[in-house]
This record gives structure tokens, C-alpha cells and sequence, in this order.
């Protein structure tokens, strides 16, 4: 059927038709630098290499399942949340409005989950006049001062006073004390083993192996459990988290800061499955756990010898909860909520449970966000300037080549139809890259009309009926044609196989933009000349 | 309507004075380069896609002084500020740091800068956050992928023409990304992706170039007692036969790019002056470098193969 008129138009129309349905039905994509929106990198976090590539990759994967759970329930159109090699995340959330800060947070929120024991406090309490002796070393007793927390002596009896009613009205005011001390810097310096910024900032816990922190407070409590020199006081195997969630006590608000041990006994990766669910009996919340066979093994061993203790369990450093170890837990246990827990919190631990199975970090390698108004800019301009080109193109075209001017032209209308129905069809996204790639691919389709048709001009330089030098024409400009074309091909194929994103969607647009040019300069611009030519005798003159 | 019909230029004969012109600009490049070098550490102005850092791009309200923002942003110590189209929005660039992460660098500029001036006198249009690693592998992807294009398209054209077309189709496009990265050092067009995709785009372009005039060289070539000919007077020929369409393509492709420029926007300005420049050098370096090449390539190395002609095969669709 390429053989007839007919047929080769039929053809053209029929691919048109097809490619027009694409483009209006799916509709082209643009890319986050032209639409605004998000886009996130993430890798495991493994700078010591201590897991195997497999693991990593296996790692990934359920990466990629724990944001997509996650940005399922954030309710972005189409996100693109995509495994790329071995070890790494792609996230795209295109055409968000304003919302890139949560997305943010959610993509990038770490799911390292740690089973770890709660320890009374006992040795901590020991050692902390030593962890403020070494703030004071560490800081200088200045910054202390600036810092409003050079403080001596203790004032935990605070808390004592409002949670178990005055027992003791002897601890001094000590802060009034403090501040006598800043006109006589001599004598400061002298006491400088006295001051006790860190440790006057806890209040006894009520529940055992913790402190409570007034909610002020916490940034400076965070910053000196962030030196070095604080966490090398602690005694040994020992750490202090915080815990997530704000307690109200009385009219102010306290953290829970939690004495753990150092190791974890068991991480997320050995959890299989954690659901949320409510015991009938007692009508309380609970949450199933399951863990794999050698966790349930370790976990078994683990809690016969720790009945009584307390069990934390730290979600990115943050304790999420601590249930005590009532009984020896297998492979399957449950953690009980109490009764006046609502189930909400049972599914939102389960939730930190799942999500949390992972055995490592993740880190974000790459991120980019593009503001709806810079998108919409380029959209904006990029359309204006993709139609004053267009309008060249054809002004050019039509000029120089008068009829055959006029056949190029819906030959490349064809050809834009046909590349951006393609590029819809595949689910290609365009982006800046894109463009360049498609801009290329035009230019190589202008060029392969023009060099057909100059190959036709010359051909009647020398004398050839028009129709014959039509088809010696188009004879003679394919092997230019075909070796550009592939050549450009195998370039842009190198690119798609080492580049990445970017690169990546410039060697897409180009390679089917140099196939369809390839079509459209040899089969529709060549069907659309036979047309031209029926209607004429062989030795009628042309318009080129 | 015809341009340069006829045209009997004596391009070859021209070619020293080519190489002269090629190597000077190409030196003048080079010479950016170095001093590139020694005043900033490195050949060209890197954009955070290759050294990694983060970029954050806000677009103020109405106007602002550049030393406004800066002392907002730490005076002296300040990251690089740079306007960005109107007076109105501003890139701000900063390093890598190496005690915090690549987004929180970006938080803090942020956060910065609506202390100082007020959360509600800006919009941050765009952020970016690259991490050291993902630059690097940019950089080498970028590498490996013109080279091993290098490597394939000789051997494409070795196969398809001669091995001395694919060696000066490969010197010639050689010779573009050359002026290309000289002119980028030059005038300090900060190189990004975008950048990278305009490099690999006048690429394709020069090679396309070189190829038409190849392939009437090729065909001349196999017309009768074309090997016996003076081989300078057959490439000029060529040349010539091709010129009008050179013309026309390389014009129809730089007034798309003009429209681009003019009214593209200054996200993709930086892009279409590269890709201007490069269609540029692409059309010059295929006349006046790529075709020289292979007359110096045979005057040294012979003919190739004069038994082995292969027959031009017009073939059909």
C-alpha cells in the first residue's frame, strides 16, 4: 500500500491520526524545570560500605515502597517514584502549589528503626557533672554565660515540687545566685567546676531510665548532646534520645529525654510485618508484630532476660515509644497501647514499624525544586519563542521554495504531530534538555527537506524532466540523509545509555525525533510531492 | 529563490588561513581556561550540577540591591549573589559545607534571608541541592559519553565511508566542543546541565553538517576518474554543490535560535547563546576543518583503497 498515492497518503493520515489521539489523550508532560514541582534523590547512607551491594539494592526497593506509601497518602497526580541503577531513589512531584516543604518532609523523613533497652539512670546521673565539665571545657565559661546557662547547683527539685507536691523548699534559687556571680568574673572562673549548664536543664522522669526537659530548653540540651566531647562523658555504651512526643505537665510542656543503651539489640530490617488492631477483651489498642526468623530468635533471647525492662523502640533517633517487656517475645508479639489509647496511634505506630524495616540510612544526594511561577515563566516564553520560531521556519521555507516550500511545511507539521504524539505516547517527560533535543531533531528535519530539494533544483540544472528529477532527487539526498541520521542516532543512544534524568530525556526526544524526521522527510514529504505531481503532466514545470 | 548557485569558492586553498583563525580562537580559549585556573580553581564556572552545593533563586516584590541581600546574608561571608534577568530576582550559590547536609545549606539561606528582609518580600522560584558525589559522576557521564560517541561515529563512518572521513569528521567536531568550552571559560557561562545538553547538541549538529558535505565528497568520489583528479579541487567542489544548503539549514536553525533568545527567557538564555555559538563553529569547522582534514590526511597518508570503490547505490522508500 506505500506503493500507490493513495496508499502512502492513507498511511501518513492514518500515523497522524494516531500520534494526534496520544498527544490530546495523554497529553505531554513537562518536566519539573518547566512546570514546577520536586525532585529528590536518595541513596543509602552507607559511608563505611558495610553492606553488600545486594543488600543495598534490596534496600532500595524498599525504599521505593515506603515512599510511595507515603506520597499515596499526601495525595500528589502521578508522582514518579523510580528505582534508577542499583542504589538509588528518584522522586518527582510535578505542579505542586506551595506544598513543597511538606512533600519535603515526607519524602526525606528516614524510616531507621532500633529496638533498644531502656537503663534506669542511675550511671547517667553519675556522670553528669562530668558532661558539664566538659561543656564548660569545651565551650568556654563566656559562651556559657552568653548562652544564659551558667547556672550552679540543680534545680531538678523543681519538678519534683510540681509533680509530687513540695517536699523540699531548701534547693536555693540558683540562678539568682548566678547572676550575682557574672560582676565578679574572677571569682567565676574559679567556680567554673561548679557550673552545671546541662544538668540543671533535667528534671527527674517519671518514668524509669528518663528525664524531662522543658520544652524551651530542649534546643540547648539538643546542642550539648551534639558535641563530641558531651557524648565521650557518657558512661560507656550509653546514649541519650529524645523522645517524639510533647508532654504536658501542669501548664508547661516537657520531652522526654531517654537513657538507652548504646547497641540496638534488633533493627527494623529483621521486622517482617506490623499491624494495628484492638484486643477485644480488654478493649485496648494494640500492634502485631512479626519478626523474620532470626530476628524472633534474637528477640526471644533478648526479652527472657530483660522482663520488666523497658523497650524502646527509635525511629530516626527518636523514641517513639517505650512498652514494657512483660513475658519472653518469639517471632510474633504485640505491643498494648492501653486503654484509652485510640487505634489511630496503634496504626501510626504500625505505620513507623513498616516503614521503619529498613537497615540503614537514606541520604539525599540530590534535590531540586522549581516555584509553580518560574515554571509557568518559562512556559510562558517558551511558547512565544517555540511559535515565532515555527513561524520562521515556515516564512524561510516558503520563501526559498515556493510549492515544494509549501509541501516541507505540512510535511513538518506532520513530523511535530508525530514527535510529540510519540513523546506523550511513551510517557516521555520534556524538559530544557528536551527542548535542545528537539530542536536538533527539527533542524535535522528542515535539513532533510532541504537537501532533497536542492538535489532537485540541480537535477533540473541538468536538464531532467521534473518528474524524473523529483525521484533522482530523493534518490540522491537519502544516503546523506541516512548516514546524518544514524550517526546522530548512535549519539544520542550513547547518551541515553550513560547519562542520567536530564541527559537522559535529551537523547530520548532526539532519537525520536531523528526517526520520525527520517520518516517525514522521505515518506511524507515525499507523498505530499507525488500529490503535487498528479495532478500535473511529466513535463510540466515545478515550483522549487 | 537561490543563494550561492554555482558557487566556485576556493575554500581548500583558504585552509591555512583556517587553521590559523581556528587555532588562535582555540588558543584564546584555552588561554581562558588556564586563567580560569589560576583565579578560581577551576577551568570553567561550574554550576552546582557539577561541584555539588546548593542554589536558591528568589524573586523579590520590587527591585533590590544586590548589597541589601548580601548583608542579609552575612555580609563578607556571603555565598555569590548573582542577578538573575530583572533587578527584582537574584541566584545565590553556596558551597558545599561540610558539617551539614546539602538542603539544609539551602534551609538556612532561606531562613536567612526572611529573618532579614521578611518572609513576605520574596519567593523562593528555585532551589537546588546537588551532593559532591552525584557532580562527580556527572562530570565523568558527561566524559565518557563524548568519547565513546567519538569512538562509535569513526567507526560508523570508517565502515560507511573511508577511515580518514570518520578521522576528520572526529577532528572536526573535536575542534567545536574546543571553541565551545573556550567560549563558555571565556565569558564565564556558568556550566549546568542545560549547558552540558547545548555542548552534546552542536555535537550532533556539527557532525550532521560534516556528513552532507562527506557525502558529496563520497559521491564524487565514485564518479568515473575521480580518484585521478586534484582531490583539492573535487572537496571544493563539493563544498560548493552543498553550499546553498548549508546556508539555508544553518539560517533556518540560527533564526529558530534567535526567537529563542530573544524571547525564550533567561531561563534557557545561557543554553541558546551556546547553541548559537555552536551552530555557528558546527557550519565553519565542516567547510573550513573537517574537509581540509581529510585532504591533509590523504596528503600524508594516501587515498585508501582505490581498488576497493564501492558502487553508489541510490536507494529507495
Amino acid at each position: 500500500m506505500f506503493k500507490t498515492l493513495r496508499g502512502r497518503l492513507i498511511t501518513v493520515l492514518i500515523v497522524t491520526l494516531i500520534a494526534g489521539w496520544q498527544l490530546i489523550n495523554k497529553g505531554l508532560k513537562l518536566g519539573l524545570d518547566l512546570q514546577g514541582g520536586m525532585h529528590i534523590v536518595l541513596e543509602v547512607d552507607d559511608p563505611e560500605g558495610t553492606m553488600t551491594a545486594e543488600a543495598r539494592s534490596d534496600m532500595i526497593d524498599q525504599v521505593v515502597r515506603i515512599i510511595r506509601f507515603r506520597i499515596d497518602e499526601f495525595g500528589v497526580n502521578e508522582p514518579l517514584i523510580q528505582k534508577v541503577g542499583a542504589e538509588r531513589v528518584i522522586v518527582e512531584l510535578a505542579g505542586l502549589q506551595g506544598d513543597e516543604d511538606r512533600a519535603k518532609e515526607i519524602v526525606q523523613r528516614n524510616a531507621y528503626l532500633e529496638f533498644k533497652l531502656v537503663l534506669p539512670t542511675t550511671d547517667m546521673d553519675n556522670a553528669l557533672s562530668r558532661i558539664d565539665r566538659s561543656i564548660v571545657a569545651n565551650l568556654g565559661i563566656d559562651s556559657i554565660r552568653a548562652m544564659g546557662r551558667d547556672v550552679v547547683g540543680n534545680d531538678q527539685q523543681a519538678l519534683q515540687d510540681l509533680l509530687f507536691g513540695g517536699r523540699d523548699t531548701t534547693s536555693a534559687d540558683a540562678e539568682a545566685d548566678s547572676t550575682g556571680a557574672t560582676s565578679e568574673e574572677a571569682e567565676a572562673d574559679s567556680r567554673a567546676d561548679d557550673l552545671r549548664p546541662f544538668s540543671s536543664l533535667l528534671n527527674v522522669g517519671d518514668i524509669l531510665g528518663t528525664y524531662l526537659v522543658a520544652i524551651e530548653d530542649v534546643p540547648t540540651a539538643e546542642y550539648f548532646l551534639s558535641l563530641a566531647d558531651v557524648q565521650r562523658a557518657f558512661p560507656r555504651d550509653q546514649v541519650m534520645q529524645w523522645a517524639e512526643d510533647i508532654e504536658a505537665r501542669g501548664a508547661r510542656n516537657y520531652k522526654y529525654l531517654y537513657v538507652l543503651e548504646e547497641d540496638p539489640f534488633l533493627t527494623g530490617d529483621l521486622l517482617e510485618n506490623a499491624t494495628a488492631g484492638r484486643d477485644p477483651q480488654f478493649n485496648q489498642s494494640q500492634v502485631q508484630f512479626e519478626l523474620s526468623r532470626a530476628g524472633g530468635r534474637q528477640f526471644s533471647q533478648f526479652t527472657a532476660q530483660h522482663v520488666g525492662d523497658y523497650l524502646a523502640i527509635v525511629l530516626d533517633g527518636q523514641v517513639m515509644s517505650a512498652p514494657v517487656i512483660r513475658d519472653r517475645i518469639g517471632a510474633r508479639g504485640q505491643i498494648e497501647m492501653g486503654s484509652g489509647t485510640p487505634l489511630e496511634e496503634a496504626a501510626d505506630l504500625a505505620l513507623v514499624l513498616r516503614a521503619g524495616a529498613l537497615p540503614a540510612r537514606i541520604a539525599v544526594i540530590e534535590e531540586r525544586t522549581v516555584g509553580p511561577s518560574l515554571g509557568q515563566d518559562s512556559i510562558d516564553q517558551g511558547q512565544v519563542a517555540g511559535i515565532v520560531g515555527m513561524i520562521m521556519v515556515v516564512l524561510i521555507m516558503i520563501a526559498y521554495y515556493r510549492m515544494a516550500g509549501v509541501l516541507a511545511v505540512s510535511a513538518l507539521g506532520v513530523y511535530s504531530i508525530l514527535v510529540l504524539g510519540s513523546l506523550a505516547g511513551i510517557g516521555a517527560t520534556l524538559t530544557v534538555p528536551g527542548i535542545a533535543g528537539l530542536i536538533l531533531s527539527i533542524g535535522m528535519a528542515v535539513d532533510a527537506n532541504v537537501l532533497i530539494f536542492e538535489r532537485i533544483r540541480e537535477e533540473l540544472d541538468h536538464g531532467r524532466a521534473p518528474r524524473t528529477a523529483v525521484d533522482e532527487g530523493f534518490g540522491h539526498a537519502l544516503s546523506a540523509i541516512v548516514d546524518a541520521n544514524i550517526t546522530t542516532l548512535i549519539t544520542a543512544l550513547i547518551l541515553y545509555q550513560f547519562g542520567s534524568g536530564p541527559v537522559r530525556g535529551f537523547a530520548w526526544t532526539l532519537s525520536i525525533g531523528i526517526i520520525m524526521s527520517f520518516f517525514s522527510a522521505l515518506f511524507v514529504t515525499r507523498s505530499f510531492f507525488l500529490l503535487y505531481l498528479s495532478g500535473k503532466k511529466t513535463t510540466d514545470p515545478i515550483s522549487i | 529563490m537561490r543563494l550561492f548557485k554555482d558557487a566556485k569558492y576556493r575554500f581548500i586553498e583558504a585552509r591555512k588561513k583556517a587553521y590559523v583563525l581556528s587555532a588562535a580562537v582555540v588558543l584564546v580559549g584555552v588561554g581562558a581556561m588556564v586563567i580560569n585556573f589560576a583565579a578560581i580553581g577551576s577551568w570553567q564556572v561550574y554550576g552546582v550540577d557539577f561541584t555539588g552545593g546548593s542554589l536558591i533563586q528568589v524573586r523579590f516584590d520590587a527591585p533590590m540591591d544586590v548589597a541589601v541581600l548580601r548583608a542579609a546574608l552575612g555580609g563578607a561571608q556571603a555565598p555569590p549573589i548573582t542577578e538573575f534577568g530583572e533587578d527584582n530576582e537574584f541566584v545565590i550559590r553556596a558551597p558545599i559545607a561540610e558539617d551539614r547536609s546539602i538542603t539544609e545549606v539551602a534551609d538556612e539561606i532561606e531562613s536567612d534571608l526572611a529573618a532579614a528582609l521578611g518572609a513576605e518580600a520574596f519567593d523562593v522560584v528555585r532551589t537546588e541541592a546537588v551532593g559532591a558525589k552525584v557532580g562527580e559522576e556527572l562530570q565523568l557521564q558527561a566524559l565518557y559519553a563524548v568519547l565513546f560517541s567519538f569512538v562509535l561515529t569513526l567507526m560508523y563512518l570508517a565502515m560507511r565511508f573511508e577511515l580518514r572521513f570518520g578521522l576528520a569528521a572526529v577532528i572536526a567536531t573535536l575542534h567545536d566542543i574546543l571553541i565551545t568550552l573556550g567560549f563558555l571559560a571565556a565569558f564565564r557561562v556558568e556550566v549546568a546541565l542545560p549547558t552540558v545538553a547545548a555542548i552534546l547538541t552542536i555535537l550532533g549538529y556539527s557532525l550532521n553538517d560534516t556528513i552532507v558535505v562527506f557525502d558529496r565528497i563520497r559521491e564524487n568520489l565514485h564518479k568515473k576518474g575521480a580518484r585521478k583528479r586534484d582531490q583539492i579541487e573535487l572537496v571544493n567542489e563539493s563544498i560548493n554543490e552543498t553550499l546553498p544548503r548549508t546556508i539555508l539549514t544553518s539560517g533556518t536553525t540560527l533564526a529558530v535560535l534567535m526567537a529563542l533568545l530573544i524571547l525564550g527567557g533567561a531561563v534557557i538564555r545561557d543554553f541558546t547563546v551556546v547553541l548559537i555559538l555552536g551552530i555557528i563553529v558546527g557550519t565553519y569547522s565542516s567547510i573550513f576543518v573537517a574537509s581540509p582534514a581529510l585532504i591533509e590526511i590523504q596528503k600524508k597518508w594516501g587515498l585508501g583503497k582505490t581498488g576497493e570503490k564501492k558502487k553508489h547505490q541510490p536507494a529507495t522508500v
